[in-house]
């Protein structure tokens, strides 16, 4: 009987704390819109999260690259398909793999970021500071955060892509003696539109995805500095979980698309 | 002296004087926990006030609710003339810009020098510095006072808890308020630094003219500093008098604030 109760309880939570995240996001939406900007800051947080995350996806990408080619090589030189690896790790990278391993990648890093960075102004009092001091602080910390992550995660996804096809081309430069010039034509051959756009709407989403729960969790943080791990914590698992319902809801919308 | 009950009113001031804060009846309870129960106060111009109370019994709940950081359940505030609970953002913007906090933990902006933390209430309250545009000589100043000029570009992590505390006031007097709140402004330090902290508190009083709250645990801080108490036991204004008068009190409760 306790383990039902405790179901309900946390199914009751769940969904609490969903609502929690919508009234978080609509007021972000509202402020967003509103002057004065915060032009100055939202370039610097946009700054701090390129920076912070580009060697990770760099380094990724570079690997994920190397390892689906690698990977694929035996069984499409089976049916005699080598020649269309392009073509093949070209758009399976475009459209998913690029987009979803920058994205997780991005959330350990910028959510958890944002997670603790506003958790311990929290807990200091460095937000009520603000407050006091004339300026709005969701303003300043939430909206620019949430539009860094927003902007800057297509630029971070299609850098991702450029390096994971790199890595591609290098197995097929030293495998298959394919030249770099070939192989990149014909991975831009394969990729049309319907590949590039909906890939990139999707990233968008997945920034801000990213910039929303990091934010909600830090700004919410309890009192006391133990909540400033909870939050940073609490932040990667729930941006991670969103990102793939995110997904599946992209994936399933531009299918719908591409029927018709 | 007199042990205020919950029924007297407390001591109204003479017409004459221009009252800077009043709070009637001010209640505040977080769930169960009923923090405010009637909470009655008055500070005069130019006036030092000391709230003395334990830890945990509501005194950084009530400066918060003077400055809007928090919503009381009931009660009436009213700050410089103001009834906080009427005011719109911008007009509560406005009059926050007359009042200094100083905050328990300092809160600092760890992200930001020193110079930028002194010059962040300036980004929002231009008005009062209506044809300022170096905000050097101001920052300077403030510094000066405080007796910490060349720290200006350090981080506030490069710094002692005395001198956070210390830079946190020079912020704090920034704007030239016409008000300065300390939540427990000698708090975690040392009693020499708790001795030069409660100097300087004396001479930005003396320079500036202004009107201070002051709330403390801290016995000898009261002892020099305030020209009135209120003692805050149970949620209420206990009691209410001079330092001598109340040191000299046969209340049990009045007496343990004073016992050795
Ligand atoms: N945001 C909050 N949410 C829930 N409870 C709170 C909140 N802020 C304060 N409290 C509760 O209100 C009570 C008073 O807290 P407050 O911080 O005002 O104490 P204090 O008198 O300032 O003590 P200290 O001297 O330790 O600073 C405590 O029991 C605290 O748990
Ligand atoms: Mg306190």
């Amino acid at each position: 009987m306790e383990v039902d109760f405790n179901m309900v309880q946390r199914t009751k939570q769940f969904f609490e704390e969903i609502g929690d995240l919508s009234h978080f996001a609509a007021r972000f939406f509202k402020q967003a819109v509103n002057s004065p900007f915060e032009f100055k800051e939202l370039l610097r947080q946009c700054y701090q999260v390129g920076n912070r995350s580009l060697l990770l996806v760099v380094t990724t990408g570079f690997i994920i690259g190397l390892v689906l080619t690698l990977q694929t090589r035996p069984t499409l030189i089976e049916f005699g398909a080598v020649s269309w690896m392009p073509n093949m790790v070209g758009i399976s990278i475009v459209r998913e793999v690029g987009p979803v391993i920058t994205a997780l990648i991005c959330s350990g890093k910028i959510a958890s970021g944002f997670g603790a960075e506003l958790g311990s102004m929290k807990v200091t009092e460095q937000i009520d500071a603000m407050e006091v001091s004339g300026t709005n602080p969701f303003k300043y910390l939430v909206v620019t955060r949430i539009l860094a992550a927003t902007l800057m995660l297509p630029l971070l996804v299609i850098f991702g892509d450029l390096i994971a096809l790199y890595g591609s081309s290098l197995v097929e430069f030293f495998k298959g003696n394919v030249s770099f010039r070939l192989y990149f034509n014909k991975v831009f051959e394969a990729l049309s539109f319907g590949d590039l756009i909906p890939a990139t709407i999707k990233s968008f989403f997945f920034g801000f995805v990213i910039g929303l729960t990091g934010c909600y969790k830090g700004y919410k943080t309890g009192r006391g500095t133990a909540g400033v791990g909870i939050a940073a914590n609490t932040a990667v698992v729930m941006a991670s979980l969103l990102l793939f319902v995110v997904d599946f809801i992209a994936v399933f919308v531009s299918d719908i698309f591409y029927e018709l | 002296m007199k042990i205020e009950d919950k029924t007297v009113p407390i001591r109204e001031a003479p017409t004459s004087e221009e009252i800077v804060i009043k709070i009637k009846d001010l209640r505040k309870c977080f769930g169960d926990n009923e923090v405010l129960k009637g909470f009655n106060m008055v500070l005069r111009k130019g006036e030092n006030l000391v709230v003395m109370g334990k830890s945990g019994s509501g005194k950084s709940v009530m400066i918060k609710c003077l400055v809007g950081l928090m919503a009381p359940d009931s009660g009436i505030i009213e700050v410089l003339g103001k009834n906080i609970d009427q005011l719109d953002q911008m007009e509560l913007d406005e009059l926050r810009s007359d009042i200094g906090f100083l905050f328990q933990g300092s809160a600092l902006y760890d992200s930001m020098t020193v110079r930028e933390n002194l010059e962040f209430p300036m980004r929002r309250h231009r008005k009062k510095f209506e044809g300022i545009t170096d905000t050097l000589p101001l920052v300077k100043e403030a510094l000066e006072n405080v007796g910490l000029a060349h720290t200006m570009d350090l981080m506030p992590s490069e710094l002692s808890g005395g001198m956070k505390r210390r830079v946190a006031l020079a912020r704090a007097i920034i704007l030239k308020p016409k008000l300065i709140l300390y939540d427990e402004p000698t708090s975690g330090l040392d009693p020499i630094t708790s001795k030069e902290i409660i100097e300087l508190m004396r001479n930005i009083q003396h320079k500036y003219g202004t009107s201070a709250l002051i709330i403390t645990h801290d016995v000898d801080c009261a002892r020099v500093i305030s020209e009135r108490m209120i003692l805050l036991v149970d949620g209420i204004n206990y009691a209410e008098g001079t330092f001598t008068e109340l040191i000299g009190s046969q209340d049990p409760k009045v007496n343990a604030f004073f016992k050795k």
